[in-house]
Parts: C-alpha cells; sequence; structure tokens
C-alpha cells in the first residue's frame, strides 16, 4: 500500500462527507486564526510600545534633584537647588559613558500670538536635547550656542503650538511670540512626534534656550534637571553608576547622607511597559490556544463517530486486504488532512482578521512568521495527536465483527 | 466431480488442490464455556468447483467461511490455500493473503457509499503496489464488463438496484484473480428473479473455469453448483458432487417477468 493510494482513499473519504469534514475544520480554522490574531495583537502593541519608547530615545537617563528635606518636609524636586551648571560641566567632561547631555529647566504658561492663545510648557534646553529626545527642525533653524551664552529671547515651536497660535497657516519662523509677557522669537518649528506611549502629546511644548529660562522666565540660578543620553543602550547602567559617582563627588554628602538626587533611565519604563506586553500576548494567545484545544478534541469526536460509523467499511477494507497499519494511515491521513486544510484557512482568517483589527479599529498588529509556523505545527500536531486513538481503534477493529456490523 | 474432471484435464494432469482443509477445530471462548464451532472439518477443493456450503445457523458455517477467507485461523488443523499454509500466518500476511487470492461477494454487498462503479472495483488493487493508477482502472473497467455494467461504470453505488450492486460487488472480487471466490449468502438480499440472474452469472464464472464457494442456507441453490458440502454441530455431515447441475438460466426464463431496472 503506497502512500499516494491512501492519500486518495483519505481524499475520497473526506469528499464523502464535505460538510461534516468543514464543520470539524471550523474548530482549527477558529483555533488557529485566532492563536495568529491574538499574537499579532500581542507582538503588535509590544512593537508599538518600543517603537514609542524609541522615539522618546531608550538610552535616555534624567537626573533630578531630590531627597531634600527641610524641617521634615519633603521637598518638590523644582524647588530643591542641588543641581547646579557645574554638575552639567562635570559631566560633560568627564563622562565617558555619556554621549549627549543637556540641562533643563522648565516654566508653564500661557504662550499668546496676536488674538490666539493657549497654556503650554516652555522648555529650557542646549543643542544635545534635540538629540536626546531625537526632535528635529521641520522649518527655521536651531537656535545657537551663541544664542544659549546671551540668553536670547528665541525659540522653537512645537506642532501643537503652532497649530493653536497660528490656525491660518501663517509661517511662524521669525514672529515674536509671548510667553508670559516675555517676547520670544520664533526661530524654527519642530517636526512632529505625535503622542507618545503614555498618551502624552510630544508636540505641545516651546524648546529655549536653558539659559533663558534661567534667568528671564524662573530667575533662578540652579538647574532643574539633567538629561543624559548613553552612548547604547546596552551601556545605560555604566553611564547611570558613572552619573552616580559624579554627582556624589562633587555634592559631598556624608557617607550616611542619602544621594541628593534621583537618576532614572528610560529603559526601566521600556522594560516595565514591554514585560506588560509580554504578559499580555502569553494570555491571549493561552486564550486561543485553549480553542485550538478545542478544535483539537472536534476532530477527535468526528473521527470517533467517522470510525464508529464506518465500521463496515473498514471491515471489507480488511476482509479485501487491507492491513491494521493500512486503515491506521488513512484514519490519521483524514485527520491530518482536517487540521492541515484548516491550519492553512486558519492561517488566512488568522491574518486576514488582524489585518481587519488594524484597518479599523487601528490597533497595531504585528505578524510573526514564527507565530504562524509554531500554530501551523501546533495544528498538525493536534491533527496527529487527537486523530491517533480513533485511528487505532479503527486498526484494531476485528474484521469479521466488523463487516457484519449493524 | 466428473465434470470438473473433465474441466481441468483441459490443462492436463490432475485437477490442482485449492483449498485443502485437515482437521480444523476452532473453539470459542464465551466467558467460563468453551464453544466448538468446528469440530474437525476435512475437505479438498479443486480448480474450477462451484462448491455449495450449507448448514443452519449454529452448525459453523460462519466459522468456516471466515477460516475459509482467512479472516480468522483455526485453532487446530491444517489450511492450505493455494498451496501456502494459512494456519501459522500473521495477521498482516493474511491481509496480503486475502488480497491476492481471495474474492469477497457479501450478502449485503458492502460498496462504499456515494463511490462510483469503478472506484469500488478497484479497492482490492488499491492495496496492492504492484498496479498503477491506470491498470487498476482498466482491471476494474474490465471486471465490470464481465459482470455486464460495462454501461454503468461511473453510476454511484446509491443510484444502483440490488442487483447491479452485487454484480458490482462480483466484479470487486473479480478484479484481483483470485484463486478463489468465496460468497457469504450473496442472493440473501434479493428477489428472486434478481437472485437467479446473480446465478446466472456465478455459472457462467464458473463455466469459464473460476473456483466458487457459495455459502448459503438456501437449499435451491445447492442444484445449480457443482458440490455440495453439509454441515451440521461443526462437522461435514455430507459432501456430494451433483451430476444434474441446473441451468440458473433456463430457470430464470420461466420466471414471470416482472418490473426490473436493469
Amino acid at each position: 500500500m503506497n502512500g499516494v493510494n491512501l492519500l486518495k482513499i483519505a481524499l475520497r473519504a473526506l469528499a464523502n462527507n464535505k460538510m461534516r469534514g468543514f464543520l470539524t475544520m471550523l474548530g482549527i480554522i477558529i483555533g488557529v486564526g485566532s492563536v495568529i490574531t491574538m499574537l499579532a495583537i500581542g507582538q503588535g502593541s509590544k512593537k508599538s510600545i518600543q517603537s514609542q519608547i524609541s522615539e522618546i530615545g531608550s538610552n535616555v537617563i534624567t537626573i533630578q534633584p531630590g531627597g531634600d528635606i527641610r524641617g521634615g518636609v519633603r521637598q518638590s524636586s523644582s524647588d530643591v537647588q542641588t543641581l547646579k551648571i557645574s554638575d552639567y560641566n562635570s559631566i560633560v567632561e568627564e563622562a565617558r559613558y555619556v554621549s549627549y547631555v543637556s540641562p533643563t529647566v522648565n516654566s508653564g504658561g500661557q504662550v499668546i500670538y496676536g488674538g490666539n492663545n493657549r497654556p503650554t510648557t516652555v522648555y529650557g534646553i542646549n543643542g544635545d536635547y534635540m538629540e536626546i529626545r531625537r526632535y528635529t527642525v521641520d522649518d527655521g533653524d536651531m537656535f545657537s550656542d551663541q544664542d544659549i551664552a546671551t540668553a536670547a529671547k528665541v525659540c522653537l515651536l512645537g506642532q501643537t503650538v503652532v497649530e493653536d497660535l497660528f490656525p491660518g497657516g501663517e509661517n511662524p519662523v521669525g514672529k515674536i511670540i509671548r510667553f508670559n509677557k516675555i517676547p520670544f522669537q520664533v526661530v524654527g518649528v519642530l517636526k512632529s512626534k505625535g503622542y507618545n506611549s503614555m498618551g502624552m502629546d510630544q508636540d505641545d511644548l516651546i524648546l529655549a534656550p536653558y539659559t533663558t529660562i534661567q534667568k528671564r522666565v524662573l530667575a533662578i540660578t540652579h538647574l532643574q534637571g539633567i538629561t543624559c543620553s548613553a552612548v547604547d543602550e546596552k551601556y545605560t547602567e555604566e553611564a547611570i553608576d558613572e552619573l552616580t559617582e559624579i554627582l556624589r563627588r562633587n555634592h559631598k554628602p556624608r557617607d550616611t547622607d542619602a544621594d541628593d538626587f534621583r537618576i532614572r533611565s528610560t529603559q526601566e519604563l521600556s522594560e516595565m511597559l514591554t514585560s506588560t506586553s509580554d504578559l499580555m500576548t502569553i494570555l491571549l494567545a493561552a486564550v486561543a490556544g485553549i480553542s485550538l484545544l478545542v478544535g483539537g478534541i472536534g476532530i477527535m469526536n468526528i473521527m470517533y463517530v467517522s470510525v464508529t460509523e464506518r465500521t463496515r467499511e473498514i471491515g471489507l477494507r480488511m476482509s479485501i486486504g487491507a492491513k491494521g497499519r493500512d486503515i491506521l494511515a488513512q484514519f490519521l491521513i483524514e485527520s491530518i488532512l482536517i487540521s492541515i486544510t484548516g491550519g492553512i484557512i486558519g492561517v488566512v482568517v488568522g491574518v486576514g482578521a488582524a489585518v481587519l483589527v488594524n484597518v479599523i479599529v487601528h490597533f497595531p498588529i504585528y505578524i510573526q512568521m514564527w507565530s504562524v509556523l509554531l500554530s501551523f505545527a501546533v495544528c498538525t500536531f493536534t491533527g496527529v495527536f487527537f486523530g491517533w486513538y480513533p485511528a487505532k481503534k479503527a486498526a484494531q477493529l476485528d474484521p469479521i465483527e466488523a463487516i457484519r456490523y449493524e | 466431480m466428473k465434470d470438473d474432471m473433465d474441466n481441468n484435464n483441459i490443462q492436463g494432469g490432475n485437477p490442482r488442490e485449492i483449498i485443502r482443509l485437515e482437521n480444523i477445530k476452532r473453539d470459542f471462548h464465551v466467558g467460563e464455556e468453551v464453544v466448538h464451532a468446528l469440530r474437525g472439518v476435512t475437505f479438498t477443493i479443486y480448480e474450477g468447483e462451484f462448491v455449495t456450503i450449507m448448514g443452519t445457523s449454529g452448525s459453523g458455517k460462519s466459522t468456516l467461511l471466515n477460516t475459509l477467507g482467512c479472516l480468522d485461523t483455526p485453532t487446530a488443523g491444517e489450511y492450505y490455500l493455494d498451496g501456502v499454509s494459512v494456519r501459522t500466518m500473521g495477521k498482516n500476511a493474511r491481509a496480503t493473503l486475502r488480497n491476492r487470492k481471495i474474492g469477497f461477494v457479501f450478502q449485503s454487498y458492502n460498496l462504499l457509499p456515494k463511490t462510483t462503479a469503478v472506484e469500488n472495483v478497484e479497492l482490492p488493487l488499491m492495496y496492492n503496489p504492484s498496479y498503477s493508477a491506470a491498470a487498476r482502472r482498466e482491471k476494474a473497467v474490465q471486471a465490470l464488463v464481465a459482470v455486464g455494467l460495462g454501461d454503468r461504470l461511473n453510476h454511484k453505488s446509491n443510484q444502483m438496484s440490488g442487483g447491479q450492486m452485487q454484480r458490482v460487488a462480483i466484479a470487486r472480487a473479480l478484479v484481483n484473480d483470485p484463486a478463489v471466490i468465496l460468497a457469504d449468502e450473496a442472493t440473501g438480499n434479493l428477489d428472486t428473479r434478481t437472485s437467479f440472474e446473480i446465478l446466472v452469472l456465478f455459472q457462467r464464472l464458473h463455466a469459464e473455469g473460476r473456483t466458487i464457494i457459495f455459502v448459503t442456507h438456501n437449499p435451491e441453490i445447492a442444484e445449480y453448483s457443482s458440490r455440495n458440502i453439509k454441515l451440521r454441530d461443526g462437522r461435514v455431515i455430507s459432501d456430494t458432487t451433483n451430476d444434474n447441475i441446473l441451468s440458473a438460466a433456463e430457470a430464470l426464463a420461466t420466471l414471470p417477468k416482472s418490473e426490473e431496472d436493469d
């Protein structure tokens, strides 16, 4: 008995029971399809979180003042004055694992141009900030080091601010806007970055030289923060250690003192968010996997019924020369055909559903080859596993009894 | 037996033994009890014989048929089919032997449902790897032509009458050129007229030199065969050669015409 003949026999048997075959297949189709769709959604959200984090900059390290307690009252970090421009200078000179450094100060307030206004935040920064946070200038130019040195009243506008202040489509570059009554000349417009993963509008801001914000807006001499980027994401740990060392030395606390600053990296955030989405992916895949299991049991059920129903056929086949293994192979091939055909349709349906989710609900999807191969392999295995028992039962029938089975 | 001797003498020499049973016994264990279905059956069937095996239910004829058909193995005794000892064979070897040497015809036809006549007849050859798809089909068509169904090759089994289905079953039994055709109450489900038509076919196959064993409880059929073996309680009680074989075709001609669909 060769494989081609067995395949023909199995195909004929399936063709004789198309509706039943299809309904059995449906279990597998739904199972495989849902595994693929769920994995695509899970992986898609993970991927989108990752890409949004890399938009922020996955190697960003922020230093904030902290730990300052006066009379038992912990101070808000923006009121703590421990971070100085000298810290910034030390980092620039000494830190080897840090590629870009920018002092940061910020102030919230109302920005006005003509008859339009909007509440926003102005960030005082230097040129490195653009590299760290991956902002690019869309129109006009970045302010210069000279502007920083002279605390020039120049600024760059985010797209959201532009839309509110210049609703007529007027070119903002060169215009004078007012922030908390202080006039700033717009030297450039930032390219839109959209919303980040926390739902914050990354275009709702104004960038200006940090010296300008210190002197003309806030009237302070300390820094509210220092933002750096590690030379590479994988050196984030080393960079944090290095920065800690520099700042401790500069601030000379006693050994028993707590640090008067805090260092955070986006890597931690990235790990936290991706682990959350990994968990979600696992949960979704598990639910989908259960439906694949149910589909497999469906195959077993139908094959079992089919063996009972075709007992006489099995008896006949045996009496005209089919061996037990021929019968086993026939039923096994039938169940594998059902599961593989169901698997192929399931892959198509799953990919289609994932794309549909993406197009209609705008949910990010990412279909990985391994998830398709995996679910396909699982459904083939399902066919063999759940087809085995009924097929074995068929092969072990006694031809004498089977041929006379009523 | 004289007819058969003549028949075989054409090929020269003694007639070839197709089946030789030597003191075949078959016991079944039903709970504590032992049922002796066959208590020592001995006979030899030669090539070209048309043997009817008769007996009431419980006589052991079904067990004998299963043994002859290599579906069952005897508890004791020797069985040679076409010179091959069957008793010591394993399951798979017997399956192959059935495939090459035996053609079964069952009372209830046992055709595959929703399957064409040709495909049904091809079935035994599907389990014989030495046949190509083309050779298989050619043999199946030949067999169907031989049973008078050359014009119904692609009719499905559910579109045929009982007589036609049994003809397809006979074609299926012929397709592997078996050493022996084993018919189990092959006319049992058919009306009188159709039964005779099938008997005519069996007689024609007999005339062509085929060996046929027809198991039945209908004594009438014995008159159309060349030899009759009667069983009772697991033993052969008579084994007679029929010197006056009736013609099924003549009997059919005397039957009143009925509405027939073939």
